[in-house]
């Protein structure tokens, strides 16, 4: 049987959605950087940690947060949990920066806490560390979100046995806009509603559920 | 000195990125990990390259670090002994 999306949220043009419902935003006129870091205040998590993140994780770290709100984690631990996620610039804005450090003899300093960050997949760290979440991970990179590469890499994985919840996603960022559109998929369950099979018409659909 | 550790407080919050923590949050004599404000290895790496960038200071023996950065206080005492700027 093909899994369920179970919950979804969305992060764009300093709004956050979850399951397709505005539940934070700021004005247009707000820094994005700042909306993220509000936005992630508006949680109510305590974690330090998320303000050493770079942009990419910040960004990423919580829309994790506010989907797994939606999850029951208790049964995380005894689940094969995944992540999947994807974007396009990579870590770019964060390669520039660290690069920036190291561009002149003069001033080389560069700084170990961005170059940790110089790499996609630390963002699926992040998450996997907060949330427990100890199963297959993977990052790719598109041009653009690919409903078709997700529903084929992630149904896979549960027809594989490889797991069975996976949080994945879109995740991007650049020095303009963000967009993060990231869903938790599970096994299908008779309880649960039959019309958010986890197919690329249905994720087209709830990527796009909020763009009006 | 004081003046040393006050800037030193908001160069490490700085630094660090220690959102939501003021200078005034931050005792001198705390430990800067574990118990006290809770840096992690990275957070050194960071200081290491402070200690270079603001003040000319290298660190040549990497031992002397668990003393050097025990707390505000022994950074500052460091800092005053072997400032070259």
């Amino acid at each position: 049987m093909t899994p369920q999306i179970t919950a979804f949220c969305h992060i764009k043009k300093n709004q956050v959605f979850l399951n397709g419902k505005s539940i934070f935003s700021a004005g247009s006129e707000v820094d994005m950087r700042e909306f993220v870091k509000s936005a992630f205040r508006n949680t109510g998590t305590k974690y330090p940690k998320f303000f050493k993140m770079d942009d990419y994780s910040k960004l990423g770290f919580l829309a994790a947060e506010v989907l797994m709100k939606e999850v029951d984690e208790s049964t995380i631990e005894d689940k094969s949990t995944g992540i999947v996620l994807s974007n396009n610039h990579s870590t770019l804005t964060t390669d520039q920066l660290f690069q920036d450090s190291i561009q002149s003899d003069e001033a080389f300093f560069p700084s170990p806490s961005v170059f940790v960050y110089t790499l996609p997949n630390i963002m699926a760290g992040e998450i996997a560390i907060r949330h427990h979440i100890t199963g297959e991970n993977a990052f790719f990179v598109s041009s653009a979100f690919d409903p078709d590469w997700h529903t084929l890499y992630i149904n896979q994985l549960f027809e594989s046995k490889k797991v069975s919840a996976c949080l994945s996603g879109w995740v991007e960022m650049d020095d303009q806009s963000l967009d993060a559109f990231v869903y938790y998929v599970e096994e299908a369950n008779d309880q649960r509603d039959e019309s958010m099979q986890h197919t690329v018409e249905k994720l087209n659909n709830l990527y796009k559920i909020n763009d009006k | 000195m004081e003046a040393l550790i006050e800037k030193l407080k908001e160069q490490i919050i700085k630094q660090l990125n220690l959102e939501d923590i003021t200078p005034a949050d931050i005792n001198e004599e705390d430990s800067l990990f574990g118990e006290g404000l809770g840096l992690d290895s990275i957070d050194a790496l960071e200081l290491i390259v402070l200690l270079e960038k603001e003040y000319g200071i290298r660190i040549e023996n990497p031992k002397d670090g668990q003393k050097i950065f025990f707390s505000i206080k022994t950074m500052a005492e460091f800092i005053q002994e072997h400032q070259k700027k």
